[in-house]
């Protein structure tokens, strides 16, 4: 059905959080979509992301997945660039 | 009280390691990360600590599990991070941990704060006179 969507939740911090001005927003996205897809939409359609999303590993629903990971509706997706606490 | 925990209050390390009062310790061993005053020549003014909080929480608390099953002398492991604006001098981060005896306590406090850095989502961005950059292990994005 043309209507079937998934609705997925993005999270962003740091560097691209700032770049993109938000901290998060919802998507819809075709069923299937992996993470890798994901991240290859955020890029083209917020260029601004192009410097970070390289180094980005990415977590649903709080924990980390590898990029073939396909989402599913309602997930919460974290773009986590390179960690520095401590 | 939490034994993992990212909070925005000031962290006291004699609260932290009175978590882990017990009996049956008798070694206590405290990792205490605090604010640099100056990174490569620059002079911070402060830091700002961010975290995905509740992510942060349970990957504190797998580092707390790994410590447990790779080291069975250690009794208890508290780690506390703060978030938020930092000055210099301040206290980012405790991680205590007890055990019956001191050895190998200092390998795994070694190991705590080592992962921790590595894998738990929390970012700093140093804030200079002359400018700003995010932080992290891998060197500067």
């Amino acid at each position: 059905m043309e209507n079937e969507k998934i609705c997925v939740r993005v999270k962003f911090f740091a560097a691209p959080r700032e770049a993109l001005g938000v901290g998060e927003m919802e998507l819809e996205l075709p069923p299937g979509t992996t993470v890798e897809a994901l991240i290859d939409q955020l890029t083209r359609t917020h260029p601004v992301l192009r410097p970070y999303t390289r180094f980005i590993n990415v977590a649903v629903n709080r924990a980390y997945v590898g990029m073939q990971t396909t989402l599913q509706d309602g997930d919460e997706v974290a773009c986590l660039p390179p960690v520095g606490g401590g | 009280m939490k034994q993992f925990e990212i909070t925005t209050e000031e962290i006291s390390v004699d609260q932290v390691v009175a978590r882990l009062a017990d009996p049956g310790s008798g070694a206590v061993v405290t990792f205490v990360g605090v604010v640099r005053g100056t990174t490569e020549g620059h002079e911070v003014r402060y830091l700002e600590y961010e975290a995905y909080p509740e992510m942060a929480q349970d990957t504190l608390q797998q580092i707390g599990d790994e410590i447990r099953a790779r080291w069975h002398t250690i009794r208890g492991v508290k780690i506390v991070h703060r978030i938020g604006r930092l000055q210099v001098g301040e206290t980012a981060v405790v991680i205590a941990l007890s055990a019956a005896h001191r050895s190998q306590v200092f390998d795994a406090l070694r190991y705590a704060i080592d992962r921790l850095k590595a894998f738990v989502p929390i970012w700093k961005k140093e804030v200079w006179a002359d400018g700003a950059e995010w932080r992290s292990e891998r060197g500067p994005e």
